[in-house]
């Protein structure tokens, strides 16, 4: 996994409550075996017409945001299915960092298993950075995982709240198997305890 | 000892292992499997040189892309639904974990057949890499939605890190009304939480509606725990499950019944314990409902009006807005007035043998509106073999309804069941959002028996006006 510590760059406004993951990853591209690739095919049928085009309108679609790595989005971003395609399609499009004011769970957790770091912010300071973001390619928003905070162009700083140990597996680029598995004689202890007090388990 | 939630209790009895900060290492008694978010988690462990860590608690079958026509076991069509098929085929027999594959009686949507099969029993920790896995909570076990990496590290470790929600309880008082179901009751109560409210917590079930339900009803309930934004939704175990359980094929028996039973009746919410939030809705206040947006909270009674974006505040305006265009629904129109073009009835929410009792009862003797697409698909081979014996598929049939084979189907259409552009479909489902039946169509929630009702009149309609 790609390690996370500072991001420069430019973020795209979408501000849209309850983005679903079919929003962003519609089920006929959950068919692949690959976690790559899904980048063309993220926010599908926000982004293109039925003959394939580009809608001029979707946000990622114009030339100042082709190349966002954040996006600003309104609140319950990522409800819906549990598919890890979501995070998948929006990271090979190249978003490093979403902020809102509340994700579905499972998408939170399943943004930093992947690189991508979700930021919760306050309604009064997801309006600071939803204008910020609106000034397209020339502003640059500044996410800093170390000292959890935001800095919008115009140098206001926002700081956050994030899980230290999902921080440090993101900051360090850190695999969980890996980790999880130096526990293994916890593990071992634990499932010689229950396969007595609960066999039928 | 302080005073614990149902939560608290199973949460406790699983921690193998408690970091400084409080993360834990969560011990998972099952783990279910499925096509579409597992094949990159055997891939993982395949490059990594890892092993399932414990087969016979894993438990694999394909279900959100197999064909549901009769003819499925010539093969399927689409070249990527195939693919992925054929991994997890692979992938199970590779690894020795249980599996059941497409052309076994016992194959269906995997959380219709954990339960049907005795894979799913009160005080268990549940996961599997889809968010209805909430469902299994019907069983008072902890039983959530996990993302593909989330998968990997089950298969390899059979633990999962967990740092631990916040208790809510939902409290139904109280009887239902006749025509009001389940499936009332879990949309009710997400049209008044919001699909945000119940984020970060996990949901107990619980009053007197509750109690009455019986399993399957239950089930719908915790299944779209999901749909209102909480981790997980349980209801304690009590007769009603023990009774479910008792002789499924992977349910103890004999002496380890009587222990594990023991055990089970420890399972409720202390009478003092802490929730954090609390929501109580009287059973006689819920009616009949569907869904007229894009979102599941977006509920109203059958006899109500399709609302206006600006009967709604701040972010729901536009969401709102979005929504009525999508479905294409004027403000104002009585729900009971909005035609409909096709009807599912099916899904994990209510794909069991109660619903199909409960959508035949409404139809039969009776023809369904002419031209409507209407499509019957048992959750699983045993539930549809359950129906044709009690002669249910035949009163499907004789009223026009296509009776399938069991698989997710048209909840999200990943296999050929879609509905085209702009098609309105009431359907059992769970998810209304854009897009979901296929690409522009549009989506009603509702129950079975509404479902049933609206293919005979081919339009939204109050069941109580039919039964
Ligand atoms: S029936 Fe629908 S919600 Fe249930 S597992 Fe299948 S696709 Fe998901």
């Amino acid at each position: 996994m790609e390690k996370f510590e500072k991001l420069t760059a430019i973020a795209a406004p979408m501000p849209l409550i309850n983005i679903d993951t079919d929003m962003i990853i519609p089920k006929q591209f959950l068919k692949t075996i690959k976690r790559t690739g899904l980048g063309v095919s993220a926010f599908y049928e926000m982004r293109y017409n039925l003959d394939g085009s580009n809608k001029p309108d979707f946000v990622l679609n114009k030339e100042a945001y082709k190349d966002a790595n954040i996006l600003v989005a309104g609140d319950n971003f990522g409800c819906g299915s549990s598919r890890e395609h979501a995070p998948w399609a929006l990271l090979d499009f190249g978003i490093r960092c979403v902020i809102s004011t509340s994700f579905a769970d499972i998408f939170y957790n399943n943004c930093f298993k992947n690189g991508i770091l979700p930021v919760i912010v306050t309604e009064e300071q997801l309006r600071l950075l939803m204008k910020d973001a609106e000034k397209g390619s020339n502003s640059r928003m500044v996410v800093d995982l170390e000292n959890q905070n935001i800095e919008t162009s115009d140098g206001d700083v926002i700081t956050f709240d994030v899980d230290q140990h999902s921080k440090h597996c993101l900051i360090n680029g850190l695999d969980d198997i890996g980790l999880t598995l130096e526990k293994v004689v916890s593990i071992d202890a634990f499932e010689t305890k229950m396969a007595q007090s609960a066999p039928w388990v | 000892m302080a005073p614990r939630t149902l939560y608290d209790k199973i949460w406790d009895a699983h921690v193998a292992h408690q970091a400084d900060d409080g993360t834990c290492l969560l011990y998972i008694d099952r783990h279910l499997v499925h096509e579409v978010t597992s094949p990159q988690a055997f891939e993982g462990l395949r490059m990594t040189g890892r092993k399932v860590r414990a087969p016979e608690k894993t438990i694999a079958v394909p279900d959100h892309n197999v064909p549901t026509t009769l003819d499925r076991l010539k093969g399927i069509d689409n070249e990527e639904s195939r693919i992925q098929v054929d991994a997890l085929d692979t992938n199970a027999r590779e690894f020795g974990v249980v599996y059941y594959p497409v052309d076994d009686v016992r194959q269906g949507i995997v959380h219709i057949i954990g339960p049907e099969q005795g894979w799913t029993l009160p005080g268990m920790t549940i996961v599997c890499g889809d968010s209805h896995t909430a469902t299994h909570g019907a069983f008072g076990s902890l039983a959530h939605g996990i993302g593909t990496s989330e998968v990997e590290h089950v298969l390899a470790t059979q633990t999962l890190i967990q740092k631990k929600s916040k208790n809510m309880k939902v409290e139904i008082t109280g009887h239902l009304s006749p025509g009001v179901t389940a499936k009332d009751i879990t949309l009710a109560v997400i049209g008044e939480t919001g699909t945000a409210g119940g984020t970060g917590y996990v949901i107990e079930y619980c009053g007197e509606a509750i109690r009455n339900l019986s399993m399957e009803g239950r089930m719908t309930v915790c299944n779209m725990a999901i749909e209102g934004g909480a981790r997980a939704g349980m209801i304690a175990p009590d007769e009603t499950t023990f009774k479910y359980c008792n002789g499924r094929p992977n349910a103890p028996s004999g002496k380890t019944w009587d222990a594990a039973l023991d055990y089970w009746k420890t399972l409720f919410s202390d009478g003092d314990a802490h929730f954090d939030k609390v929501i109580t809705m009287k059973g006689e206040n819920i009616a009949p409902v569907v869904t007229w947006g894009t979102s599941p909270e977006d509920v109203l009674p059958i006899t109500a009006s399709v609302p206006a974006a600006d009967d709604f505040k701040g972010g729901k305006v536009a969401a709102a807005q979005r929504s009525l265009d999508y479905m294409g629904l004027t403000p104002g129109t009585r729900l009971q007035d909005v035609t409909i073009d096709a009807v599912f009835i099916g899904s994990c929410t209510n794909g069991r043998i109660e619903d199909l009792r409960a959508a035949a009862k409404v139809v039969e003797g009776k023809k369904i509106q002419e031209g409507l697409i209407a499509m019957v698909v048992p959750g699983s081979g045993l539930v549809r073999l359950q129906a044709e014996q009690e002669g249910l598929a035949d009163v499907f049939k004789n009223a026009g309804f296509e009776w399938r084979l069991a698989g997710c189907s048209m909840c999200l259409g990943m296999n050929p069941d879609q509905l085209g552009p702009q098609v309105r479909c009431a359907s059992t489902s769970n998810r209304n959002f854009e897009g979901r039946q296929g690409r522009e169509s549009r989506t009603h929630l509702m129950s079975p028996a509404m479902a049933a009702a609206a293919a005979l009149t081919g339009k939204l309609t109050d069941v109580r006006e039919i039964i």
